[in-house]
Order: structure tokens, then sequence, then C-alpha cells
């Protein structure tokens, strides 16, 4: 391998068959380019996917009341069922274990203004928990804490963009704004990565809306986050266990379909990750196939090569030649040639997706496509592998025929 | 005895070799004795299908045989793998054919150095020995000609001079002049003689009776067997 004259010998060798040899590397860049440009375009159609679902957290459960479809326990059907905080606490005693997080939600809409300006924003009424829920970003300030829970605080957290249409430029933290004739506190301002409807969403303490607006204790929703850790099959028997639960508890017929309304994200999850995984597969395949494309195609050029040259392999060993050294020449030829041409077509690959970067994010739902280095490097190894394979057998055979049996091929 | 057996440079005993084509043995050396003394100069004569190739073939190694025994140089040639093979034809023979064989891509110079890199020789020596040889055959200013910017004369005394820069102890020529005009075989036969003349033992395979009277021991054969071995007065080439 490391033998000056050898190497000499395969450079002339190269110099005088020019187009051989381009035939041979142009294969072999063209096959690295295509599976890296593919690659990396399959990689950014998962990227893209993975930007879709990147809202709320996938480990959440909704839990709210509806109607009942079914008469039961002495009550006639139709009933409105409501959830209550006593219905949260319980669930959050009796399935402690599998539960990370729980939050109520009620959910009103109000005038909310600032000195001069007002506008109708959703405010929701909610717990700590639920940034976690929702994936809420905190720009200033700071989110609902459990002393605003407690003590019925008139704290609130606003969106972007209320802070941006009531205040401008104007510092908004310790701010007070006013609706439903109260004032409340701004402590904090936050941003959210799903769009502009989030971020027109004003949270306050559950509690606090629940005393000043309605006066009861029933919410709207019970958002609970569980233990990722209990998997998919995990996560749907929690949601059986919860129904059962707050069917028993409301006193709804256990088979009415309606009465209590779960809705979680698990689902989703789980759908998303086989859409990835089947993606993941279809990416897999369109490379191991430009692969093989690449492979055959080195290894006819390699046979055409070894066939043509058959006459001066028996010319070689008529002088002297050991068949070894006609299938380290060979060989030796073939990997430097598949080597610098891999690499070759391997940064030419990269340069294009890096020099393509996001603009087919609009029109073809690709994001930031890319390779990582790994992947490519060992592609291009196997190429090369496989071509060291593929003129390795012709040349073998050519190595062991008689050379006047290869004299004699005209 | 011992001395006796030392001077044969070729020394067959008993050769018979056979083809398998398809189901049918097509048996084409017989039973061939036939030595060859250091610094001769033998021609080998018979129509085609008489078996003066594969003769020639079996000497040079390219071919096994089935039956017999092959000394060259007091060195059993039998089953011999071909790496070793290599090895030995490096050392011992150099070929000239009739279709000269020399790689299209490589230069004249280039050619005559190919024999000196598989013996290993360091680039420097080899280049100015081959250098050496190809002024031998007088075609020192064509050293950096391709092979197709060659003559047909010229090139087969690029093949003579490949053959002999690795110093083999015996030449063997197939047919050398079979693809070349009167004119031009007679100077290639010449440059042969002048070989011979310094003690080079050569072997020459032909069936032009002309070229065969340049030598200085005809064998003809004749259906496998020889049948006739005689020494006669060289005629001079030129």
């Amino acid at each position: 391998m490391f033998n000056r004259d050898r190497w000499f010998e395969i450079f002339e060798t190269i110099k005088n068959n020019k187009l051989r040899t381009f035939l041979a590397g142009f294969t072999v860049a063209l096959g690295i380019l295509i599976f890296i440009v593919l690659f990396g375009f399959g990689n950014g159609l998962e990227n893209t996917l993975k930007e879709y679902f990147k809202d709320d957290k996938f480990n959440t459960i909704f839990i709210s009341g509806g109607r009942t479809s079914k008469p039961f326990g002495g009550y006639e059907s139709n009933r409105r069922i409501e959830l209550t905080n006593d219905d949260m606490k319980e669930i959050s005693e009796k399935f402690d274990f599998f539960i990370e997080g729980i939050t109520p939600r009620v959910t009103i809409s109000s005038e909310v203004g600032y000195k001069l300006k007002s506008n109708n924003y959703t405010i929701r009424g909610v717990g700590p928990h639920h940034q976690y829920n929702e994936m809420t970003i905190m720009m200033f300030g700071r989110y609902l804490n459990e002393m605003d829970i407690m003590n019925k605080e008139k704290n609130i957290v606003i969106g972007r963009l209320v802070k941006q249409d009531l205040f401008g430029d104007e510092k908004a933290i310790g701010k007070y704004l006013t609706g439903g004739g109260r004032s409340w506190k701004v402590v904090g301002v936050f941003q959210d990565d799903t769009g502009d409807n989030e971020e027109r969403t004003i949270y306050a303490p559950y509690t606090t809306m629940q005393k000043i607006l309605k006066n009861t204790d029933e919410v709207d929703q019970i958002i609970l986050s569980y233990n990722e850790s209990i998997g998919y099959d995990g996560a749907l028997e929690l949601e059986k266990k919860l129904k059962t639960f707050l069917k028993n508890k409301k006193k709804i017929d256990p088979s009415d379909p309606r009465g209590i309304r779960l809705r979680s994200a698990s689902k989703d999850l789980k759908e998303n990750q086989d859409f990835s995984d089947a993606l993941a597969y279809i990416i897999l395949l369109v490379g191991i196939g430009t692969l093989l494309a690449g492979v055959i195609g080195i290894s006819n050029i390699m046979v055409f090569v070894v066939k043509e040259r058959t006459k001066e392999f028996g010319i070689r060993k008529a002088i002297g030649a050991s068949p070894k050294s006609i299938i380290a020449m060979v060989l030796q030829e073939a990997i430097f040639i598949t080597t610098i041409s891999g690499y070759f077509g391997l940064f030419v690959g990269v340069g294009i997706l890096s020099s393509l970067g996001d603009t087919l994010e609009k029109d073809y739902y690709i994001t930031d496509p890319y390779v990582d280095l790994n992947t490519a490097v060992t592609a291009t190894i196997m190429l090369i592998i496989f071509g060291a394979i593929a003129g390795y057998i012709p040349a073998r055979r050519a190595s062991k025929i008689k050379p006047i049996e290869a004299l004699n091929d005209k | 005895m011992q001395n006796f057996i030392k001077t044969y440079m070729i020394n067959i005993k008993g050769l018979h070799k056979s083809y398998q084509m398809g189901s049918n043995s097509l048996h084409v050396l017989k039973g061939i004795d036939f030595e060859v003394k250091e610094g001769e100069l033998v021609a080998i004569m018979g129509s085609s299908g008489s078996g003066k190739s594969t003769l020639l073939n079996i000497i040079g190694m390219l071919d096994n045989y089935d039956k017999g025994s092959y000394e060259l140089d007091n060195v059993i040639i039998k089953d011999m793998d071909e790496t070793k093979a290599a090895n030995y034809r490096n050392k011992f023979l150099g070929f000239i054919f009739q279709s000269f064989n020399l790689i299209n891509y490589k230069t004249a110079l280039e050619n005559v150095i190919l024999p000196l890199y598989y013996q290993g020789v360091d680039r420097k020596k080899r280049e100015t020995k081959a250098l050496k040889y190809l002024d031998d055959v007088g075609l020192k200013n064509w050293a950096t000609h391709m092979p197709n910017e060659l003559s047909g004369g010229q090139k087969q005394r690029v093949a003579v001079a490949r053959a002999m820069v690795a110093e083999p102890k015996v030449l063997l020529a197939d047919e050398l002049t079979g693809a070349l005009d009167s004119k031009t075989s007679k100077e290639v036969m010449d440059l042969i003689q002048k070989i011979n003349k310094k003690g080079k033992t050569i072997l020459v395979v032909t069936h032009e009776e002309d070229i065969a009277q340049m030598c200085k021991r005809i064998v003809r054969l004749k259906d496998g067997l020889i049948v006739e071995d005689k020494k006669i007065n060289q005629k001079k080439a030129l």
C-alpha cells in the first residue's frame, strides 16, 4: 500500500487512461452526491414534521364535562356534567403516581384595557403547571405561582401580542390592566411558538377567576400531564382509568360515551411517531437504493475496466507480474479513484445542502436539510468498500487467467 | 557426469500435453525429448497444429504439461503456483511475441522498464538500464514514443529490449517476424543473431524456412513428435 513505486505506476495508469478514470470517478461522485442530497431532503422533511407537532406537550390529557346521553342512578339523560376543583384534587391524589402536574382551566373572553387602549382577549384561569402543558416561554417577569392561586391574587401574565397591542414599547411588568371592572397587575410577559392566537391570551390564577367572575368552584377543563415513562400503552390505560373514576364519581352510566370528554395527544404522538418512523424508513430505503445504484455503477465499470485490461495483465504476467501484484494494482487504483471522487461528491453534496438552507421550506416542506457527517462518511466508505469488492472479483479472475490465454485474447 | 548435466539449459524428457475440447481430448504433444545447451540458437518448426507453440508455452511456463519432465537451468519446472511461475519467468525467461504485446499506454522506455519494476530494481537504476538496452536495439532516440508511433520493426525491437533487460537465461520468440515484412524480418533476425553471439540461449518458433535457416539448429515437429533435429550452417541475416 505504501510502496512508492506502485503509486507511481498507478498514477501513470490513471494519467494515461483519463476517460476510464473519469467515468469511474464520476459514477462514484454522482452516487454520493445524490445520496447526500436525497438524505438531506429526507431529514428536512422530518424537521418540518417535528415543527408541526411542537405546540403542546405530548404527554397531556385534557378532561372536560359534557352532557350525558343515558339516564343513570336516578338522573335523567342529557344532564350537564360540571368538573370542579374537588374533582381535580381527587384525581391528583388518586393518580399521584402517574401524574407529573395538573391544572384546571377556566376560559372567558373579556375586554381588557390599559390607559386609552383596549381590546377583546381570551382570559384563562389556570394553575402554575399550565406553563408546562402549553410550553409557554417567559420573556419578562414570571409565570403564575402557588401564592397567586392560594391568595387569589389579581396577578396576570400576558402574551407578547397583548403587550404589544396595549403597551407598545412601554414596559408592561408591574403595570395595571383593567378588565371586568377590576385592575390586574401584570407580572409576566410570555411568548409561544404556536403563533399569534396563543400570544393574544391572558393567564390569571384560576382561584381568582372563580371567585370574581363566577363565584363557583367549577372548571371548564382539567389538564394533566403524565409521567412520560409510562409510555403509549400506559397512557391509554391511564385515560381509561380516569374516565371510569370520573364516571363513577359523577354517577354516569359506565357505558355512556358522552358525559366525560377526554382528549389527549398520546394518540397523536403515536401517529406522529409512526409517521416519523415510516419517513425515516423511506429515507433509509432511498439512501440504500442510491448507494446500491452507485455500487452497481462502479461494479459495471470495474468489470469493463478489467476486461479491457485482460491483455495488459497477460503481458505483465509474462514478464514477471505475480497474480497478487495484478490484484493489488487493480484494487489500489479502484480504491484511490473511488476515495478521491467519493469525497469530492460528499463535499459538493454537503455544499448544495447548506447553500439551499431554508429556501425549500415554504413550497416543499423541507426545513434545514442536512446530513450528519457520520452518515455521509459512512456512506462514502461503504461505496469505497463495495467498489473495491466489485473490482476485486473480476481482478482476481483476470489474475488467474493464464498469460497465454490473455495474450491470445485479441 | 555432473558437469555434463550442467551444460543443459533446457532438458525435456517424455513430455505430454493434452487439451480438453469439450468432451474430446486433443493430444498435442506426444512424448517430446529435447535438450538445449547454453548459447544455442534453435528454430522450432512445424506446420500449424504440430504443437510447436504449445511446446514453447510450456518452456515459457505460460502453460502446464501433463506427463514427463522439464528442467530449466537444472530447476524442475512442475506444477508451480502462479506467483512462483511469475517469479521464474521474470528471472529466467524473456518473451518476444508475434503481436509485440507492448502496453499501448506506456512509452517505449516504460515498456522496457516494466520487467525491472517487477524485479524490484531501484527506480534510477532501472531507467538507466532500460535506456541502455533500448540503445542496444538502436531505439534510444525513440524512448519517449508511444507504441502507436513506432513501426512494426521498431515495436519488435522494443519487445526484444524488454525481453533482454531482465537478463534472462533463455529468450523465447514466438513467430517474432510473423507480422513483419521480409526486410524488417531480416533486421530483427540480425539483432537476434547478435544477441546470440554474446552467449544468450534463444529459441525461435517459426514456420518460415528462411528464418529457420538463420538459426544454428532446426527442430521439426509433426503431430506432436519431433521428426527431425539437426545442426545447420547458420545463414547471416544481413
